[in-house]
Order: structure tokens, then C-alpha cells, then sequence
């Protein structure tokens, strides 16, 4: 065998993310797929199941399928198609066999338990008409996280292949709803961002709405009508400890992390009127930024953390407005024709996704930072809530039937406006808020 | 899972923090109750006769518990006013009855907008009660925003019944 091909042995024993063993190839690699364009052609993908112990080689094949396959930029090759179906992790492929089953790419893997009872889990991704190993990456985890590997493997192969960061491992917190829906349970879920495992964050006595994460997806932040009193506050994912933010008088709501996470922006309602106000974490002091007679509320900042931008109805109906992240230097950015709201800064600073109602009709759309080039990705009876994902290639929404027995379903489309997608989930759905990447 | 993960919420928990617990058993929505609609005129004398006079279910019944909006408005129309100054009058004459003004919007509307829409209107008919001589003490506000609709067709039928404030006694 080629040294090429030997896979460093080398453990780490503190970390499950493994080493990373890129074998650097010295031909450039021609297998690219340039995801500016928008409708690309899907690359076609073949996924062999995992060689290994039991059946976790064949689940994570299909996690890392269902995964490329739901980003719209791969087409995985049917299975019933492959020739060879047990290729060893270091066994180089015959890649005239795939190539004759118009598979560009290839994945190959090893799921094997390790003598202390982790899972060790190696993949290798081959470039079919080049011939040559693109990525190669290692990991040990607990048996019971084995799909978070799947997703791990699927981030390794679309960020080799594309170029972009990944978001398969990722999770989303949203508002699972239930019950009729004059008297609606709401209470916060969170999820992987595959629509797998599931789990309730409240218990559905006190309204929860609007939960969006901290910068290290430890804590989501959010509105509970707890005791009838509406207001934001912190919820710690792991330990389950809440804390009301602030001592305010009135309702607080739409709240956000700043992102650094030392901050909540939100608004504040005071005999009628909303203004936007942020808490520092650590100090609790409180700072008013705008004050106007309007609602000023969905304060996002932008990734800098220098700018916000928030919706207003001071000039009669909701548009858009930025500001600095003091209150100063206050302008409009939204002129098209309609209404503008729950405006978000995406994670690569370029663009503002928001939720745009004209005709009686609900969009969701995303613009420049200054409110040009805007364009509409999605629009419906009620579509509603965008959260970028952490790569800020894919949008997540909710949408609303029409009538009394319908409720909301969570959805993603692409920030191109293609591949629009639903995300399973138990029950009713709203509010989708995507976690940052945690590497 | 991964000890990056751990050691972070390790300098999370280090924070001084106000811990509630949200988890406490029994828990209901108050303004639930109200929601439902007014019984059909034709029991309403029997019942109010048997009901007394500062009773919830004679502000419904026999003063008018809500007003509603046009869209996007928290402004109050002459039917409203009408009804805010019945509330009024039966207020001066139930001195031991407080209010909470529940504020709501229809479905056509985003989530936060709507929230501080509702909490517009209910501070409209507050402050509209408030100039009718009721003490300001006696009335507290809540938004439900496009949360709690009592009319769940998707049509203006129903979206008119539900752009209301409606009073609640604490």
C-alpha cells in the first residue's frame, strides 16, 4: 500500500475530534462544486456503508447521505448501483467501476468499537476521475454520539468539496406547539439541524416564544410568559437553570445575544410604547438605545457586534432601520414596496434576512446590509422568522396554513432561493433559531 | 460529549445568577377564562340577576369586557369608547374590582410586532379608562400578541374578533 494511504494512528484521548489527516494531494483537484451560482447541478456522490462492527456503519452511511443530500449540492448514487460494497478504509477503490456508474466522488469508511469502548470511526473521500484521496479524517466518540459523527464526516466532505464552512453539525431550538389554537401549548424543542433528536427545553405551562442561542450554544435566550408576566430570559441547555434577565417595569421581549454573548438586546414595552434596550451580563447595567413613540423591536446585531438592525413603525408602517450598536446614526435601509420585519444580520456580515408582508402575502427574502439588492427567496399565505444557518448559505423559517386546524412547520431554503425543504419535526413548529458551529 | 463543550459551561455556571425555576407544578394562564365568548342574550338577564354585580361574568355579560381594532390600529372607535365608558362607570360603582387589560392582534402580523401591538392597545384602552376617572392603579396590561386568538377562521371575520382588548379581573 502507498504510505499515502496509511491513516495516522496517532489518538487523541481528550478530544473526540480526532486527527485530521489530509493527505495534501499535489495535483490540484478538478472536483469542486461552486455553490455562487445558485441552481448548481448536484454532484453525484457515492456514500459506501461503513466496513465495521454491527449496523453503525450502515446508519452513519445514511446520515452522511441524507445530509449531503438535503444541502441540494449532492446527488447521492443509488445504492442498488454500486458494484463494489465492501471496500476496506485502506484499500484504494478500482475507480474505473464507479466512474462507469457516474459516481464523481466517492466515501469510504470504518466504524470499528476500540478495545476502551469508544467508537473509532475513519473515512476517506475520493475524487472518482482524478483517482486521488481528497480528505481523510479520524474520529473517537462514546458509541451513543454516532450520529453526531455522521454529521461531523458530511461537514468534512461539503467543506472539501465546496469550499464553504459547514452546518450538518448543528442544532436547531424552535417552539414546538400543541393544541387547539385559541389555547396553544408552546414550549422550546431542540433538535439537530436533520430534525433528529428531539428534546423539549420547557414544560409548556408558561407561553415560550422567540429562542435564539448564545455564541457557545450553551444558553438560548427567549420570552416565557412565566406567571403571566412577559419576559425575556436565560436558559442553560445543559443544567435546565433559568434566570429572568433584568429588573425591568413593563413586558420585555425579542431578545438576542450580542456576539460576544456578554449582552441581551431587546425591546422593552412601557405604557404602550417599545424601545430597544440592551443588559450586559456580567454588570447587569442597562442601556437604552433608541427612544422613539413608535414599536422598535427585532434588534439583531450585525457579526461585529458594531451595528444593529432592528424594525420600526415610526414612519407609519414596519420597515427597516440600522444604527450603531449605541443607539447613534440611526437610518433606514428598507424602501421596497410593502412591509419589512424581523430583520436578521447574517453570520458572514453581507446580508439581512427578514420577513416582508405586501399583498396580504408573507415573503422572506434577504437584502445588502444598506437595503439594496434585495430579493425574495420564499413567499406564501404566512411565511415568517428567518435564522441563518451558521455558514450563512441556508435560511430557516416557519410557515403557517391557512385555517383553524392548521399550525406552523419549520422550513430551509437556500439563500439563493433554491432547495426549499421542510424539517420533520413531532408536532406543530415555529420560530427556528440555528446554533453556531462549535468546533 | 466534547470537553470544549464542558469546560464552557463550567465558566458559565461561575456567573452570579438569579436561578428560577421554572418547572414549579400548577401553573396557569389567568387571562384563559376570558377568552371564551359571551353567552347569548337571551339567559344573560337570568343569569346577571343571579350573578353579582362586580362578577366577572357581569362585566361580560352586562357592561362589555372588549373593544376591538381595525388593522395595525390601537386607536378607539365610538362603539369602544362606549364600551370603555360602561367599564368606567361599573368600575366607580366596584371599588374592590381591579382590571388586567389583555392587548391582541390577529394572525396577519409578525410575532414581536404583533406583541408590542397588543400591548399598544391595551395601554390605549388603559389610558382611555384612566381620562374616565379610574384609578391608574387599578388596571394593569398584558400583550398576547397573535397568541391567544379567540376566532380561528383565516379570513377578516375572524381576524376582526380577534384584534381586541378585552378586561379581566385580577
Amino acid at each position: 500500500m502507498n504510505a499515502q494511504f496509511s491513516i495516522s494512528r496517532r489518538r487523541r484521548l481528550l478530544s473526540a475530534l480526532a486527527a485530521l489527516i489530509f493527505v495534501p494531494s499535489l495535483a490540484l483537484a478538478a472536483l469542486k462544486i461552486d455553490i455562487t451560482q445558485g441552481n448548481v447541478e448536484p454532484l453525484p456522490i457515492a456514500v459506501l456503508d461503513f466496513a465495521g462492527d454491527g449496523s453503525v456503519g450502515q446508519d452513519l452511511a445514511s446520515v452522511i447521505t441524507a445530509d449531503l443530500e438535503r444541502s441540494g449540492l449532492f446527488r447521492p448514487v443509488d445504492r442498488e448501483a454500486f458494484i463494489e460494497r465492501n471496500i476496506g478504509v485502506n484499500v484504494r477503490p478500482r475507480f474505473g467501476e464507479w466512474r462507469v456508474i457516474n459516481a464523481l466522488a466517492l466515501v469510504t469508511g470504518r466504524a470499528v468499537q476500540h478495545s476502551d469502548g469508544r467508537l473509532l470511526v475513519e473515512f476517506r473521500l475520493w475524487d472518482v476521475v482524478a483517482e486521488e484521496q481528497m480528505a481523510g479524517l479520524q474520529f473517537f466518540t462514546t458509541p451513543e454520539n454516532w450520529r453526531r459523527i455522521g454529521h461531523l464526516v458530511a461537514d468534512a466532505i461539503y467543506e472539501r468539496l465546496t469550499g464553504e464552512t459547514g452546518y450538518f453539525d448543528t442544532r436547531i431550538v424552535y417552539v414546538s406547539e400543541s393544541g387547539a389554537k385559541n389555547n396553544r401549548v408552546k414550549k422550546l424543542a431542540i433538535m439537530d439541524q436533520d430534525g433528529f433528536a428531539q428534546s423539549e427545553l420547557t414544560r409548556g405551562n408558561a407561553l415560550a416564544l422567540t429562542p435564539r442561542f448564545s455564541p457557545t450554544a450553551q444558553e438560548i435566550t427567549y420570552l416565557s410568559f412565566y406567571r403571566n408576566k412577559p419576559r425575556v430570559y436565560l436558559l442553560n441547555i445543559e443544567t435546565g437553570q433559568q434566570e429572568v434577565v433584568g429588573d425591568f417595569p413593563g413586558m420585555t421581549f425579542a431578545p438576542r445575544f450580542s456576539p460576544d454573548g456578554q449582552k441581551i438586546i431587546m425591546s422593552l414595552e412601557r405604557n404602550g410604547n417599545s424601545n430597544i434596550y440592551t443588559m450586559d451580563l456580567r454588570t447587569r447595567e442597562t442601556r437604552r438605545l433608541t427612544s422613539s413613540l413608535a414599536i422598535d423591536t427585532a434588534p439583531c446585531y450585525a457579526p461585529d457586534g458594531s451595528q444593529v438592525v432592528f424594525e420600526s413603525d415610526r414612519m407609519g408602517s414596519q420597515q427597516l432601520y440600522v444604527m450603531e450598536a449605541d443607539g447613534s446614526n440611526v437610518r433606514r435601509i428598507s424602501y421596497g414596496e410593502g412591509r419589512y420585519a424581523t430583520p436578521v444580520w447574517s453570520p458572514r456580515g453581507d446580508l439581512i434576512a427578514f420577513t416582508k408582508t405586501l399583498n396580504g402575502r408573507f415573503l422572506i427574502g434577504v437584502m445588502k446590509t444598506d437595503g439594496r439588492g434585495e430579493r425574495i427567496l420564499t413567499e406564501g399565505y404566512h411565511n415568517e422568522g428567518p435564522a441563518w444557518s451558521p455558514n450563512g448559505r441556508v435560511i430557516a423559517f416557519f410557515r403557517e396554513g391557512r385555517g383553524a386546524d392548521q399550525g406552523p412547520t419549520l422550513w430551509t431554503v437556500d439563500v439563493t432561493g433554491y432547495n426549499e425543504r421542510p424539517i420533520a419535526t413531532p408536532g406543530w413548529a415555529s420560530d427556528p433559531a440555528w446554533s453556531p458551529l462549535i468546533r | 460529549m466534547f470537553a470544549q463543550t464542558e469546560e464552557h459551561s463550567m465558566g458559565q455556571s461561575t456567573k452570579s445568577k438569579i436561578l428560577i425555576s421554572m418547572a414549579v407544578a400548577g401553573l396557569t394562564l389567568a387571562g384563559c377564562a376570558s377568552t371564551t365568548e359571551p353567552a347569548s342574550t337571551s339567559t344573560s338577564t337570568a343569569v346577571s340577576s343571579a350573578s353579582t354585580s362586580s362578577s366577572a361574568q357581569y362585566l361580560v355579560q352586562n357592561v362589555g369586557d372588549r373593544v376591538f381594532f381595525q388593522t395595525d390600529q390601537s386607536n378607539l372607535d365610538g362603539s369602544a369608547r362606549a364600551t370603555l365608558r360602561n367599564q368606567a362607570q361599573w368600575l366607580s360603582q366596584n371599588n374592590s374590582v381591579n382590571l388586567v387589560i389583555e392587548g391582541h392582534a390577529d394572525e396577519r402580523g409578525t410575532r414581536e410586532y404583533n406583541l408590542a401591538l397588543g400591548a399598544r392597545r391595551a395601554n390605549a384602552v388603559r389610558d382611555f379608562l384612566i381620562s374616565e376617572g379610574v384609578n391608574g392603579s387599578r388596571l394593569q396590561t398584558i400583550s398576547y400578541g397573535k397568541e391567544r386568538p379567540v376566532s380561528l377562521c383565516s379570513e377578516e371575520a375572524c381576524w376582526s374578533k380577534n384584534r381586541r382588548a378585552v378586561a379581566t379581573i385580577r
